[in-house]
């Protein structure tokens, strides 16, 4: 099995927001969640770059380390997933996420935050591989299909990369390799405890 | 010229055109603009400002953080340091309060119940303080659930029933607060102006409370022990409801720091809260005779109260305010 990871290029990144539009429309994300967003740095300055940031499945995920009803689980392809039935709103994940992944319905006060809702990979959750119910809850289940997440696939430069480990850490590598530099994989070290050595 | 020298000669020759040939492109590159000169490093702005933060299209602010990897550490604070420190306070307490009982056991009423009684405290006094026992053992419990609900109950009645009794218990832990909160507060108006330290009460702490050993130092309404329980829950509601403020109504006040700062504050003082008030139930029903009275309908026997409160029990048959049931009347005997 493939371990799935997404590479923003930042190098490469131009903020058009086609990762976040193609994300929210594939994935029918209700108003006000936004499973992926693009941030810029340094705006305006020299150096400036933006960077695409979702939840970056990480090893040993802190999400799911925190959860206080055991709600996460990790695929065979190290894609981590969350059920909707077992979510109670409760927000720690947040608070342990390093990348701000999780995003709750409604405002929060009084506990009333609502299922947990986050970046799937297009992998969908624990509901049957693309039945109705899935799709509703969770999104888009395009792996099982044996196609990538959509904001990858969507991205106008080719600066969002998603897919196993390996392969777009080396397309990575070949792009710092041939133009001469690299911003770095952004969220590796947090996420996976390793770099991308360029 | 041998062979040898003059096919060397060669080498060095193609050696030399390879390298002619790739300085002037070398040299070229470092003149050029180089795009990633200024390029913001991950690594550098993390040890920077131990987070990333940029500017973002959307109207959530939150999402404009990128990456917080101190996230880490406000896990390995809630799922280790929280665990193991709730685990032994609380353990270690109820152990040490088991040994208590076992050694000194119940502290009795000298000479037993006189048969008359004295009115400790009012009906307002009573229904504010079973208000917040309520609302703290709600609290307490659910409150628990959420830190050690996953190891110790999900394993029992499984993941779906969890669940939903965990959803049930937050409301209940969010809406819980404020019963106790104003029930704190009125039982701190209530009882502030005996709750003052006094001379009596340094007497009374160096001669440990008369827990160790059999005499009873002098207290008034409230004895030293009382004084600083008294003190130590202000203290305690204080810090709870302030941070737990910030948890219920998240990123209102405060970002993504402030809402982990908060949620161990909150966490740490209500283990320490928790802690307390077992205690404090241990001594009010378990480990004193005649105690659990001054709660249930308010009368205590004249002699705990000449025994535990005897400058409280001085000024009030002063007052010539006292209750006599007829001799041999059980009318008051403990709930």
């Amino acid at each position: 099995m493939a371990r799935m990871k997404f590479l923003c290029d930042a190098d490469r990144c131009i903020e058009c927001n086609a990762c976040v539009t193609a994300c929210k429309n594939e994935n029918e994300v209700p108003w006000g969640i936004n499973r992926r967003r693009v941030v810029t740095l340094n705006d305006g300055k020299p150096g400036e770059r933006s960077v695409s940031m979702a939840c970056m499945h990480c090893t040993d995920a802190p999400c799911a380390a925190v959860c206080p009803v055991n709600c996460f689980y990790t695929t065979a392809d190290a894609v981590v997933l969350h059920s909707k039935d077992l979510c109670i709103g409760c927000g720690y994940c947040f608070y342990a996420c390093p990348f701000g992944a999780p995003q709750y319905p409604r405002v929060g006060n009084f506990g009333s935050r609502g299922k947990m809702d986050k970046c799937t990979f297009c992998t969908g959750g624990p509901e049957a591989d693309n039945s109705s119910i899935q799709y509703e809850k969770y999104g888009a289940d395009r792996l099982s299909q044996g196609k990538l997440p959509m904001c990858a696939e969507m991205c106008s430069t080719k600066s969002l990369l998603a897919g196993d480990s390996d392969i777009i850490a080396q397309i990575y590598k070949d792009r710092v390799a041939k133009r001469g530099y690299g911003s770095g994989a952004w969220g590796w070290q947090t996420a996976y405890q390793e770099t991308i050595e360029s | 010229m041998t062979m040898a020298t003059r096919s060397w000669l060669v080498l060095a020759a193609i050696a030399f055109v390879i390298f002619a040939a790739a300085a002037p492109a070398v040299a070229q590159q470092a003149n050029s603009v180089d795009p990633n000169a200024a390029a913001v490093k991950e690594q550098q702005l993390l040890q920077q400002f131990h987070r990333i933060q940029g500017l973002g299209s959307i109207p959530d602010t939150k999402s404009y953080v990128i990456e917080q990897p101190m996230g880490r550490v406000w896990r390995l604070l809630h799922e280790v340091y929280l665990h193991w420190f709730g685990t032994i306070l609380i353990l270690g307490l109820i152990a040490l309060l088991l040994a208590f009982y076992f050694i000194r056991g119940v502290i009795r009423i000298e000479g037993g119940r006189s048969g008359r009684t004295i009115l400790r405290f009012t009906s307002v006094e009573r229904f504010t303080h079973w208000m917040c026992a309520v609302s703290f053992v709600i609290l307490g419990l659910t409150g628990l659930n959420i830190t050690f609900g996953k190891d110790l109950l999900l394993p029992l009645i499984g993941p779906d029933a969890f669940s939903r009794w965990s959803i049930m218990a937050k409301y209940a832990h969010d809406y819980s607060s404020f019963p106790f909160l104003i029930g704190v507060l009125v039982l701190f108006l209530l009882w502030v102006r005996g709750n003052f330290f006094t001379a009596v009460d340094i007497e009374w702490f160096k001669e440990g409370g008369g827990m160790i050993g059999h005499k009873h130092p002098p207290a008034g309404k409230f004895n030293g022990g009382q004084k600083a329980l008294f003190w130590l829950i202000v203290l305690g509601t204080v810090g709870v409801t302030s941070s737990g403020l910030f948890l219920l109504f998240p990123f209102y006040f405060t970002n993504i720091l402030g809402m982990q700062i908060a949620q161990v504050i909150h966490a740490l003082i209500a283990i320490c809260f928790i802690a307390l008030i077992i205690a404090h139930i241990y001594i009010g029903t378990l480990g004193m005779e005649g105690g659990f009275d001054a709660m249930s309908d308010g009368e205590v026997d004249l002699n705990w109260a000449k025994q535990h409160h005897p400058l409280w029990v001085e000024q009030e048959l002063g007052q010539a305010r006292t209750t006599a049931p007829a001799a041999g009347a059980k009318a008051t005997t403990p709930a």
